[in-house]
Order: C-alpha cells, then structure tokens, then sequence
C-alpha cells in the first residue's frame, strides 16, 4: 500500500525527484554513450550496429596510444608521490609554526588552486624555455621529468588543503600527550598525527593522481613531441576522427579511476573504523 | 616529607597577556596539591610550564632541586592527565597505557605486565583489547590516568580531570583518585576552577587570580582562615561587613559594624589599631537564627556579652534544600526607616519539622559566637 509522503520526506515528493532523475542523466548518460559505443561494430559512433571487441584490440595495437597511457600512469604516479610528501609538509608547517610570513605562505600555496590553468601552462611553457630547460633526449622515465615538475606545482596545494582541513580536527593534546609520555617531536608527528591524517592522505593521494591523469593544458604546453601524455594523444587523434578506439581506451581509463577511487574509499574506511595499530 | 616542586619567581606572558604573574610555590612530596581559581587566572598555564609544554617568560622551575624550566616535554620526570584524556584513538586501551613504556624501551614483557597491572588498579581488568571510541567517558578517563601513572613518574599532573563527566560520576572518581593517590604515593598536582573538587580531594590548595597566587593552605585553613575578600567569597560563600576596631584587648576585640549599627565581640584580638579598615566575614552556617516577637529581649551569644553578636531582622527568602535551608534575610540596619545590609544564614534541617520553623516576612533575630567570625584586612 502506498503511504501519503511524509512533511520531510522530500526525496518521495516529485519535483525532487525529477531534479535528481535530470541531474544522472546529464552526469551519466554521456559516460553511458561512451562505454556503449566502445562495443559498437561500426566506424561511426551514431548508430548501434552489434557487439564488437575489435576497438579494445585495435587500441591495444596502437603502439602511440599505449605509450602514452604508459606515460600518464608514471606522470600520475610520480605526481601523487611528490604532492602527497611536499603536500602534506606544507600543511604541517603552516598548521604547526608560526613564523614572519606565514599568511604571505599560505596564500602563495593557494595560487595555483586559483590561477587560470591557461596562465599555469604559459608560465611552466617559458619556465622550462628559459629558466630551467629539461634535456631532450632522456632515457624513459627521466624524459617525463618537466611534465612531472609542473604537475606536481599545481597539484601539492590540492593536498595541502585537503590535509590541513584534516588537521584543523586534531586535538593538540594528543601530540602533547605523547610528548609528555617520552616521545621526540618527530617520534611524536610519526606517531599520533600521522595516523589522524590517514583518510586525507587518501583523499589526497586520490586527488593528485586524477588531477594530473586527466590534466589536458598544462601539459599540452610541457609535453615534447617524445613525451605525450594520454589526453594530449586523444587530442591529436580526435582532431582526424573520432574512431572508437578513442572510446575503447577512455572507457579502460574510466575503469582504472573507478578501481582507485574504489580501494580509497576501501581504505578511508577502514582508517575511519580504527582498528588496533 | 621534603620539597619536590619549587616554582621561582615565575612569569609567562602571552604577547600582551600576563597569564602568570611572578608566582612562587613550593609542593612538597607525597602531597595531592590543587590549583584552584576562576577561568583564564592561569592554572593551566601554570601546570603546562611544569609538564614543559610552555616556556615560562621568566623565572625557574625546580624538580628535586633540578632546574627543568627549559627541558623538552619527554625529558621530564612529570606526566599528565589532560583536560580531553587524549587517549589515542586508533590504539587499543592497552597499547594506550603502553605507550610510554615503549618510549622508554621497556621490554615487550615488562611493559604488558605493568599495563596490565595499571589497568586493574584502575578497575579497567579485561578492557585492554577495546578501542577508545567503545568506552564511557568516565572510563577514557580512568584510561588516561592509567597512561600516566604506568610510568611511576614523580609528579602527576591533572587538569581539570573530572569537569567533563556528570555529577555522579565525578563523585565516584573523586573517592577513586583519592584512593588511587594513597596507594601509589606519588605527588598529584590538580588544576580545577571547582572549589568543592579542591576542598575534597586536595591536601593543599593554592588559590590564583588574574596570574597571582593568592594564598596557599590546607582545604580548612582557606575556609576557615581566608587571607582576603577575594578568597574568602571565592570558597564557599559568606557575609562580609566592613568595620574598625573599637577596644583591642589580649584575648578579645570589640569591632563596630556601622552597616548593621552594632558591634560584634570577637575572641582574640586583632593586632590592628582603630584607624584600619576591617572586613568582619562570617559564613552562613555560622550565623544562629531564632525567633523574634515584637517584645522580644536580644538573646546574648555564647561568649560574648549581653548586647554584642546579635541583631534584629526580617525572613526575606527561604530556600529549602533538603539537608539544610538557606535564608536571605534583610537585617532592620542602624536607621530606622532605611534598608539595612542583607545576610545569608544556612540552618540544618536536624528534625523533618525544622524547616517549618521559620516563614516568610517572620521578624528574627541573627546572632554568632565570639569565635565565629573572621576579621579581614584586604
Ligand atoms: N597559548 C596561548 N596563547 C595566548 N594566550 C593564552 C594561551 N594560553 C593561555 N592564554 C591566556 O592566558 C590566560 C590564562 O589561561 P589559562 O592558564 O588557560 O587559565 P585557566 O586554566 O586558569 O582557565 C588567559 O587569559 C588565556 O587567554
Ligand atoms: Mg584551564
């Protein structure tokens, strides 16, 4: 039997319902269109013809577009590694420390959150012309290093936020309390305000791996011609025609960022059920 | 039982803020020692410089006659039980109380045999395994209090340890600390802004306001024998009229109350001469309540004279509070016509008909004994 929806039972009562059915589809329905068409035995990505694995082989075939996933993943992986180290020791200091220029710090950490990405790429452009040129010819990885420098600058304050949001909640007795019961300073951080961060470091790791996975304009103006990057090939690719091949490789990426996302929310759990260290 | 604690001179600034102005103090071993005051009159600060936790601004702070004002947190024979517990979240109860035997390098054996042994002195037995965020807050804190005194420290420092539990429960570990205290013999120094937990619990008291101490006894002596207005009305609560001395004898003092137009009898003298301001301070439970007809002789007080101790007055308010009734009481003052001081006497109810005695707007007389009131001179 159907009951009459209660005063707050808001999400029973159609309007709200419509506004939420609408926002899925418009979230939903092009990442829908993209998968689907990954399958789709034709050329052309207007009609459904019938169920195909060919694009999943022929992207897996096309030795450019696999190097540059390749290349992405260790971009991403180095980035997530840097940002998540200089990340979270900016935010220790400025939380911990009080010195001369702190809130001058503070809001230099936060430009790059704000700057235009156009202006990020332009700068990190005549940054590695002019001030820092990064040697062409390196072995692989070493030849990602420029594209990794710049992610990693605009990438950090992502986590710095994230991780001092996280210490803002941190008792300060606790870190005191292992002081006063015999730990150093360090001993001290290692021990009680690290294992608080536990769920921000995930949050941030999570955050600097998919901003420097998908980023397009920063990279498009640090990448060489020996050193594309997975969204910078899709670029070039879609400016010939749009084959689904594209989709095949993007419905793999969306996949592996679904994984991730999957076990840091795994992690972030468990870290928030606090189990015995 | 000697000297353990010395604090020198001691000072610390907050930028512009005086939070504990030139403080000298001594705790002596064995003691349970509380710092009693109103909020923000620098207890804590005050403890904080002793765990090493603040710096002080200047002065030195000894322990066993060692110099420790500057030493880091972990290098001081002194551990806390802090305001929040802090017992750590993400360990069990016994790594918790652990923790400092690890920092110390006690062996995995040693270290599990003694917090075993803290845990069931705090009547904690079989809640080693259970994470923080599966206990009371009367029990976290039993935790925190096992966390510190599993490293036999000199000195253990508690701020404020029961504020945040209930009044039932705070009764009970009142007792507990207590009890915890004579069986381990360590010197427990309390921080507490409640008079009652001082009073109970410590076997000293020193009182602060505004960053200055303003007097250190025992729990009696401060009630009894307040030093000033300030701690006087700060411990429990009383009357306080302002006066000179008239006749100063060796074994007695006449001193005139203008507020109430009478003079009181006291059984000791003074050691002042007229022209001082006094404060005579008698406490509520001091003072005696009796009857008054329209007729009625003044009754004379014990050990005083006819005429002294004793004055006229009307029942303003009664509060019943079951052991005993406090009654507000407007006293008919030295001019006719005008409103005269008002007094505070608490009665104890010792039959079930006692608080029938007395009733509204019903003319009384109050007296005290010679030995009753305590003279102030600041
Ligand atoms: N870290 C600090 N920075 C600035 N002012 C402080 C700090 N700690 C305490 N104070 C100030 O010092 C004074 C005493 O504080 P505190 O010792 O905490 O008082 P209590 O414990 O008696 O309530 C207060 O005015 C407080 O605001
Ligand atoms: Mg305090």
């Amino acid at each position: 039997m159907r009951e009459e929806p209660g005063l707050l039972d808001y999400a029973r009562r159609w309007p709200l319902r419509l506004m939420v059915g609408t926002t899925f589809v418009f979230l939903y329905a092009p990442l829908f269109v993209l998968i689907a068409f990954s399958f789709n035995d034709s050329r052309r990505t207007a009609r459904w013809v019938g169920f195909t694995l060919d694009w999943y082989k022929a992207a897996f075939a096309d030795r450019e577009l696999i190097a540059a996933l390749g290349n992405s993943l260790t971009i991403a992986a180095a980035t997530t590694l840097l940002s998540l180290i200089l990340g979270t020791l900016a935010a220790i200091a400025l939380w911990r420390f009080r010195f001369t220029g702190r809130a001058a710090v503070d809001g230099a950490f936060s430009l790059p959150i704000v700057a235009p990405e156009i202006c990020m790429g332009v700068a990190m452009l005549i940054f590695f012309a002019r001030v820092l040129p990064w040697p062409v010819g390196l072995p692989w990885p070493l030849n990602l290093g420029a594209i990794i420098i710049a992610h990693v600058a605009f990438a950090f304050p992502f986590v710095a936020v994230v991780i001092r949001a996280r210490l803002a909640s941190f008792n300060r007795e606790m870190e005191e309390a292992a002081r006063d019961l015999g730990a150093g300073p360090w001993r001290a951080l290692a021990d009680v305000v690290l294992p608080h961060l536990g769920p921000a470091l995930v949050a941030g790791a999570l955050l600097a791996f998919t901003l420097s996975l998908d980023d397009f304009v920063i990279t498009f103006f640090t990448a060489g011609p020996d050193t594309v990057t997975f969204p910078v090939k899709v670029y070039s690719m879609v400016r010939f025609s749009v084959t689904p091949k594209v989709n095949a490789i993007s419905t793999l990426l969306l996949v592996i960022t679904v994984i991730l996302t999957f076990i840091a929310l795994r992690l972030q759990a468990r870290a928030t059920a606090e189990k015995p260290a | 039982m000697g000297t353990i604690i010395e604090f020198r001179n001691i000072t610390k600034r907050f930028g512009p803020v005086v939070a504990v102005d030139d403080v000298s103090l001594t705790i002596n071993e064995g003691e349970f020692f509380a710092l009693l005051g109103p909020s923000g009159c620098g207890k804590t600060t005050l403890l904080r410089m002793l765990a090493g936790f603040e710096l002080p601004t200047r002065g030195q702070i000894f322990i066993d006659g060692k110099d420790i004002s500057r030493a880091p947190p972990n290098r001081r024979p002194v551990n806390m039980v802090f305001q929040s517990y802090a017992v750590f979240p993400h360990l069990s109860v016994l790594k918790n109380i652990e923790y400092g035997l690890r920092m110390d390098g006690v062996p995995a054996a040693e270290r599990r045999a003694r917090a075993e042994a803290a845990l069931s002195l705090v009547q904690l037995e079989g809640y080693g395994e259970r994470m923080p965020d599966q206990l009371s807050g009367g029990q976290r804190q039993r935790v925190a209090l096992a966390r510190a005194v599993v490293k036999r420290p000199r000195v253990l420092l508690l701020d404020e340890p029961l504020s945040a539990l209930d009044a039932k429960l705070r009764e009970e570990l009142r007792f507990e600390m207590s009890a915890l205290q004579d069986k381990l013999g360590i010197t427990f120094v309390m921080v507490t802004h409640d008079q009652d937990e001082a009073l109970v619990l410590a076997t000293r008291c020193a009182v602060m306001n505004k960053g200055s101490l303003m007097q250190v006894a025992t729990p009696a002596d401060l009630y009894e024998f307040p030093a000033s207005r300030l701690v006087a009305d700060f411990i429990g609560s009383v009357n306080l009229f302002a006066g000179n001395v008239r006749s100063e004898e060796a074994n007695h003092a006449i001193i005139d109350l203008p507020e109430l137009g009478i003079s009181a009898w006291l059984d000791h003298g003074t050691g002042t001469s007229e022209t001082v301001q006094l404060w005579l301070a008698l406490r509520p439970e001091k003072v005696e309540l009796m009857k008054r007809g329209t007729t009625d002789r003044p009754p004379v007080m014990e050990g005083t004279p006819p005429g002294y101790n004793v004055a006229a007055g009307t029942i303003l308010d009664i509060a019943y509070l079951g052991s005993e009734s406090v009654y507000d009481i407007r006293l008919d003052g030295p001019e006719t016509g005008k409103e005269g001081k008002r007094i505070r006497v608490i009665r104890p109810n010792l039959t079930r008909w006692d608080q029938e005695d007395f009733t509204w707007d019903e003319p009384v007389w109050i007296g005290w004994h010679a030995e009753a009131a305590h003279i102030l001179q600041q």
